[in-house]
């Protein structure tokens, strides 16, 4: 239901983004999905990836402030209001999302996100049905 | 403006009385002004006798109080240091008896104990006398307006310029520090003719006026600045004064010497005159702590000799500057201190506060999600002191909502600590310059320039 996400402390300054996706592709990691999210002082690098524990050891062994998290990814169909559908049902529970994004992979559309209250999350999404992906099955899609 | 010759002839057709506050003290020969620097400092040395701290010291020393038999003995004395002061916290110097104290202020404190100076009801009558005298040396008179865009309370430029201004009869405005519009309304509803204020608040005091579309040439009867407790050059000095149509003068003081009213410029603008008949000057090379060949920087050390509750002997303030050279035009001999160069220790002036980076060191250190390495950067846009402290974050955590409140709470405690709130960046590890040897914590890119 959850699946890694690998998040960069990436400094605001020219060459940062640069030094970790050379690092990344010296390692031969595949990227499947990545987002930055920015303030003035400095931003979040968000990457799923192939991998992820060993480009998480690999940005580690560089120097790089990196963190490994849990994130929930559903699966949703091409058609619209699916997105609207998915997180009412998190609206309706009180569940707060911190972010999201999403992606297209094989011609589906993926929801990641994090939520403030991972284990009613859990609940909501396997009381509604909701498509969820684990990471085998993710990265075979990639 | 007055051609400089007119000046000169007007000068010399005063008066003694009209140019000095007390020509007697003030246009004495050097032979006269260290005789009596070493009758009072014999005095002083007295006094200190009276201290538990000093009696102390010429003990260790194996000094005897008539051991001083000329100025040149001053050297035997070891120096006194804001240690020593913290280490004494409150009453260890003290050379009266609690009960003839009148006054007391105090350090903030913010770099451990804070440092406590005390006044007998004589002490703060000399240190009126002194910074009236330098007002009126600068040309004040009672009939002025003076406002005091200085903090009061513990901060010594509050008091010691209202009582100053108040003794030479000048109706004085204790406005205090901020509220740039209600300063502005002050000096345009009073008719202020002279205020006090730190360098870079005189820029945001003409910032605030164009908005407000008051032009001070015309607008307002400001004619005398009087700037201090902010290192500035000279040429922020003449912009100061294009801005302001004043003419500004430089006033050096501290608080472990009453504040106020050490050191100031005359009308020649080339140095400020220390009133030897308080203090006898010392420079010193900081490493060596041996005199610096005459003319050449080295750190102030000063000697109070007209104090009563608390006399210091060879204090050493940190301050880097250097004796001017010969005699000056206005006809006073005391000696003329350089424009500050700087500090022989770490500290910041920033917005007319003193900061010690280990203030800030310690606040950080106590956050156990912060790494070790630290950056202080000072910039002043458009005039006003900026700091930005930069810092390692210990485990990066994805938690944008964290990192937040962290950046906040850690600005918070700053704010608290040193009063200005600076503008907090949590960095990725590894990303500030590696600390070796002598650390490199502070970059002050302030432009010299308002």
């Amino acid at each position: 239901m959850t699946i890694h996400q690998l998040s960069v402390f990436v400094e605001n300054k020219s060459g940062t983004l640069l030094r970790v996706l050379e690092l990344l592709k010296e390692a031969n990691i595949q990227l499947i999905a990545s987002t930055i999210s920015d303030t003035v002082e400095y931003g979040i690098y968000r990457i799923i990836c192939s991998e992820p524990m060993r480009a998480y050891e690999t940005l580690k062994e560089a120097g790089i402030s990196a963190n490994l998290s849990d994130v929930f990814a559903i699966m949703l169909d091409n058609r619209p209001g699916c997105a609207a559908d998915a997180i009412r049902s998190f609206s309706n529970a009180g569940i707060g999302i911190s972010y999201l994004y999403s992606f297209l992979l094989s011609g589906k559309g993926i929801l990641v996100f994090r939520t403030d209250s991972p284990e009613q999350t859990r609940k909501v999404i396997l009381d509604k049905g909701l498509n969820y992906i684990e990471e085998k099955h993710l990265l075979e899609m990639a | 403006m007055t051609p400089s010759f007119i000046k000169i002839t007007i000068l010399k057709t005063m008066k003694h009385e009209q140019m000095y506050l007390h020509p007697e003290l003030e246009t004495m020969t050097r032979p006269e002004i260290e005789r009596l620097q070493l009758e009072r400092l014999q005095k002083t040395i007295g006094r200190c006798m009276r201290s538990s701290f000093y009696r102390q010291r010429f003990e260790e020393s194996g000094l005897k109080p008539e051991d001083i038999r000329s100025l040149d003995d001053l050297q035997k004395i070891p120096f006194t240091t804001k240690q020593d002061l913290r280490k004494h916290y409150p009453f260890g110097l003290s050379a009266v008896p609690l009960e003839d104290v009148v006054r007391l202020h105090s350090s903030s404190g913010t770099t451990g104990t804070p440092t406590v100076i005390l006044h007998t009801q004589h002490d703060l009558d000399e240190w009126a006398n002194a910074v009236a005298r330098c007002l009126y040396m600068v040309g004040l008179r009672k009939g002025d307006i003076f406002q005091n865009s200085s903090g009061y309370g513990m901060f010594t430029g509050g008091l010691g310029f209202q009582y100053g201004a108040e003794r030479l009869g000048m109706l004085t405005v204790p406005a205090a520090a901020g509220n740039t519009k209600r300063q502005i309304k002050f000096i345009t509803d009073f008719g202020t003719t002279a205020l006090h204020a730190i360098p870079s608040y005189a820029g945001r005091l003409y910032e605030v006026m164009e908005e407000m579309g008051i032009d001070p040439r015309r607008d307002t009867r400001l004619r005398t600045l009087i700037i201090g407790a902010e290192p500035h050059s000279d040429e922020q000095r003449r912009r100061i004064e294009d801005m302001l149509g004043v003419k500004a003068y430089n006033s050096f003081g501290m608080s472990e010497m009453c504040g106020p009213g050490v050191a100031f410029e005359c009308p020649e603008q080339n140095g400020l005159h220390i009133w030897e008949d308080y203090y006898i000057v010392e420079i010193v090379d900081p490493e060596t702590l041996e005199p610096v060949p005459e003319g050449e920087v080295g750190e102030l050390v000063l000697t109070t000799i007209n104090r009563e509750a608390m006399p210091l002997l060879r204090y050493r303030t940190r301050d880097l500057t250097r004796i001017l050279p010969g005699d000056c035009p206005c006809g006073r001999h005391h000696k003329r201190l350089d424009r500050m160069k700087g500090r022989s220790d770490d500290m910041m002036i920033l917005k007319g506060v003193n900061i010690f980076p280990i203030q800030i060191e310690n606040i950080l250190m106590q956050f156990k999600e912060l790494g070790n390495e630290y950056l202080i950067t000072l910039t002043n846009l458009e005039a006003n002191d900026e700091m930005t402290v930069e810092v390692e974050l210990n485990d990066f955590t994805d938690d944008y909502g964290f990192l937040q409140n962290l950046t906040k709470e850690i600005t918070r405690q700053l704010k608290d600590e040193i009063l200005i709130t600076p503008r907090v960046k949590l960095m990725p590890k590894g990303s500030l310059p590696k600390q070796e040897g002598k650390a490199v914590r502070v970059k002050d890119l302030r432009k010299t320039l308002i």
